[in-house]
């Protein structure tokens, strides 16, 4: 038996199936399949995309979401000017002190400050949303089984109820939320926004970009790290060839 | 063809009064560069200094984040996303150490089930072999608290579920929990302990590794034919193993590096993006996919042993009893020929082994419904059995094929064509 071919066979096998334990999510539909600009080895992230999806989390959902590793001159990185930047950030207040007179006091953002949450803390978001808590939103993508097609699907996932199925108060139907019953509305509307570059804001264009701005909140640096990636592999391609050619003229006199 | 390194001769005057003092040069270069080694060595032979490298990365990368990491339940994972997002180069070292810890494991069972393949466990190795098994214990002790550092909510009920085995024990069993927590639940005491525990522990790894070389150099590899070579079928370790060794070690860092670069959460877990919540349990508690195949033999045991024995106490038994077994290989064991290459039946109950072990790992990743439960304690069953039945039988009944008396002596059974390996 060619026991090194077998054992290859099995652990490529085993790595396949391993990494991904079902997470058996309570009768809720596989998320639909997207593919996205900054999926793949050579995949970055589209900024206009990116602009676009801040605007729709920035005027819909950061009334209820906060995204505490957010800081506002982090938004550089998504196309825009330092001065964009710091008109962004003026239009939030943050509390800062003591002062001299060891007093707290209000002041307009500045870009070096994060994103102020729409709560003080978890007890009043639940407060104001039937008891339910809407997560923080930074690391989403990352946190939730299917990454951007989960949060994509959830966002289009609102439907009527199936015939037979009462929905509790203050809950809605979505089919991909795991037990279908979730605390959040629909609340992506047709037109909800007005995009700046013109594009018809429908409720999936709008989740396509939503989406597309988390995901690069939960990875602010995949664009970095796969570059690096493409020179690491491609210098270690290389080594690796060398290593074997110098490998078999050592060994030539052996064999 | 019997090849040596010439003996050292040192040129340097400062070398040679050092070494007159400290004889640490003629020490590495008896053991990195003249040291005998069988010239038959397969790639197989690859994962132990492999395991040694990534060792080291572990240690490199960990030292590294250790400057920017806050062991406080209240900061602990805030400081994991400022090393992501705002440290130089942090994301890079907190993938390469996340996956390291992978590669590690996958390194260390490719070992491992080398050397059962080609009975590297058999005398005059056996403490060689039981120092690797230390090893193993102390890596997963290292790897277990290291998952709970970033304070995700699979870090927090991983170690709640784990520690929680701790209460199996009777009698003590509670108070030995308190005890591991430094108080009633897992909190900012257990975070700092096992902050301390996983910088601490790779370097008693380290020791026990040096151990294990001095184990290894006294009697040398073992090797693909299982038989003690004389000095014709040896060669210096450098250049051959050493040329050899790096070769393998790039191959490894392409594998490591698409990891890291290309899909360094796959083999974690989305829970551990959430932060540690105590009132909120996540719908299904699984470890890291290294710790699977021990996870599924702790939930095999669903019933109580003898009416003495409850459940719970039974599947810790039997969990530190499927590492306990392999301290007890080498002697049941009672084969006397080494390699599987010329054990036939032992060879297909090999193989039926390893399948065992990736049947336990799925079991371990999946709730257990349905039909997994008996699956996996017929898996775990079967793992204990190979060791416990089979092995110690097959060694008496099993025909050997005919061993070589040396790897050039003319062909006595098959496998010899094979012999000289690259
Ligand atoms: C009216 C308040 C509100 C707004 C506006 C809102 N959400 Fe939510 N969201 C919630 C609540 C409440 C929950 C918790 C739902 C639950 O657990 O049942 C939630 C949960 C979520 C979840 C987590 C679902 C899961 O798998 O646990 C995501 C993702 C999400 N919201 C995304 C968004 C996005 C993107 C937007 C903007 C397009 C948005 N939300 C706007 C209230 C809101
Ligand atoms: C045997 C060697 C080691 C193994 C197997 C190991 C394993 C791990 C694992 C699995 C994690 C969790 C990674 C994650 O999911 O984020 C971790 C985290 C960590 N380790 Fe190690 N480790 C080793 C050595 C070290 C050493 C020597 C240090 C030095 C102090 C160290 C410091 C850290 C720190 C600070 C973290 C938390 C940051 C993080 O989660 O990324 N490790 N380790």
């Amino acid at each position: 038996m060619p026991a090194s071919r077998l054992g290859l066979l099995v652990l490529g096998l085993a790595l396949a199936v391993v990494p991904f334990p079902a997470r058996a999510a309570v009768e809720a539909e596989p998320p639909v399949r997207e593919s996205w600009p900054h999926q793949g080895i050579f995949g970055t992230f589209d900024r206009a995309a990116l602009q676009r999806g801040f605007q729709v989390y920035k005027e819909v959902c950061s009334a209820c979401h906060g995204t505490k590793y957010l800081a506002f001159r982090n938004l550089t990185a998504l196309g825009y000017t330092e001065d964009e930047v710091k008109a962004i950030a003026a239009e939030y207040t943050v509390m800062d002190g003591p002062n001299d007179q060891g007093e707290m006091f209000e002041r307009p953002a500045r870009p070096s400050d994060r994103k102020p949450s729409p709560y003080p803390n978890e007890q009043a978001a639940r407060a104001a949303n039937n008891g339910a808590y809407p997560p923080d939103l930074s690391l989403i993508v990352k946190a939730r089984a299917g990454g951007e097609n989960y949060i994509y699907s959830l966002l289009i996932g609102y439907e009527e109820p199936p015939a037979g199925v009462t929905v509790p108060d203050g809950m809605h139907y979505n089919k991909y939320f795991p037990g279908h019953f979730i605390g959040m509305p629909p609340i992506l509307q047709p037109d909800g926004v007005t995009y700046a570059d013109g594009t018809k804001a429908t409720v999936a264009q709008q989740a396509r970009d939503v989406t597309q701005f988390l995901a690069w909140l939960a990875e602010p640096r995949l664009e970095d790290r796969k570059r690096t990636g493409i020179k690491a592999m491609l210098f270690l391609i290389v080594l690796t060839g060398l290593l074997y050619a110098y490998k078999r003229r050592v060994w030539a006199d052996v064999h | 063809m019997a090849r040596e390194a010439p003996p050292l001769v040192l040129q340097s005057p400062t070398l040679r009064w050092i070494e007159h003092r400290l004889p640490i040069i003629g020490f590495g270069y008896q053991h990195l560069v003249a040291y005998q080694t069988p010239r038959n060595l397969n790639y197989w032979w690859n994962f132990g200094s492999l395991a040694g490298i990534c060792l080291m990365l572990q240690i490199v990368t960990g030292i590294v984040l250790a400057m920017h990491y806050t062991p406080h339940v209240a900061h602990a994972f805030d400081s994991v996303e400022h090393i992501m997002r705002d440290v130089n180069w942090g994301w890079f070292l907190r993938y390469a150490h996340a996956n390291g810890a992978s590669m590690f494991f996958i390194v260390v069972y490719i070992h491992i089930f080398r050397g059962l393949y080609y009975g590297s466990y058999k005398a005059p190795r056996e403490l060689l072999w039981m120092l690797g098994v230390v090893i193993l214990l102390l890596m997963m002790a290292t790897a277990f608290m290291g998952y709970v550092l970033p304070w995700g909510q699979m870090s927090f009920w991983g170690a709640t579920v784990i520690t929680n085995l701790f209460s199996a024990i009777p009698l003590f069993g509670e108070s030995i929990v308190t005890w591991l927590w430094g108080g009633f639940t897992v909190d900012n005491p257990t975070l700092n302990r096992f902050f301390s525990l996983h910088y601490l522990l790779p370097f008693v790894i380290v020791a026990v590794v040096f151990l294990h070389l001095v184990a290894l150099h006294t009697h040398g590899s073992n090797n693909p034919v299982g038989i003690d070579l004389g000095k014709k079928d040896k060669i210096p370790f450098h250049p051959y193993y050493t040329v050899k060794d790096m070769f393998g070690l790039a191959v490894f860092m392409i594998v490591f590096a698409a990891f890291v670069f290309f899909a360094p959460n796959v083999l974690g877990h989305p829970d551990n993006y959430i932060p540690a919540n105590p009132l909120v349990t996540p719908p299904h508690i699984v470890p890291e996919w290294y710790f699977l195949p021990f996870y599924a033999i702790l939930r095999a045991i669903t019933f109580d042993i003898l009416w003495i024995i409850p459940a719970k106490l039974g599947g810790v038994i039997a969990m530190f009893a499927s590492i306990g077994v392999l301290f007890l290989l080498p002697w049941l064991d009672t084969s006397r020929v080494r390699s599987a290459r010329y054990r036939p039946i032992y060879r297909i109950f090999f193989w039926l082994l390893v399948i065992d072990c990736f049947v336990l790992g799925y079991v371990g990743s999946q709730p257990p419904e349905g039909w997994l439960p008996t699956i996996g304690l017929v898996a775990t069953l079967w793992y204990f059995a190979h060791f416990l039945i089979v092995l110690p039988i097959l060694g008496k009944l099993e025909r050997p094929l005919p061993v070589p008396e040396s790897l050039s002596s003319p062909v006595l059974g098959r496998g010899m064509a094979a012999a000289p390996a690259e």
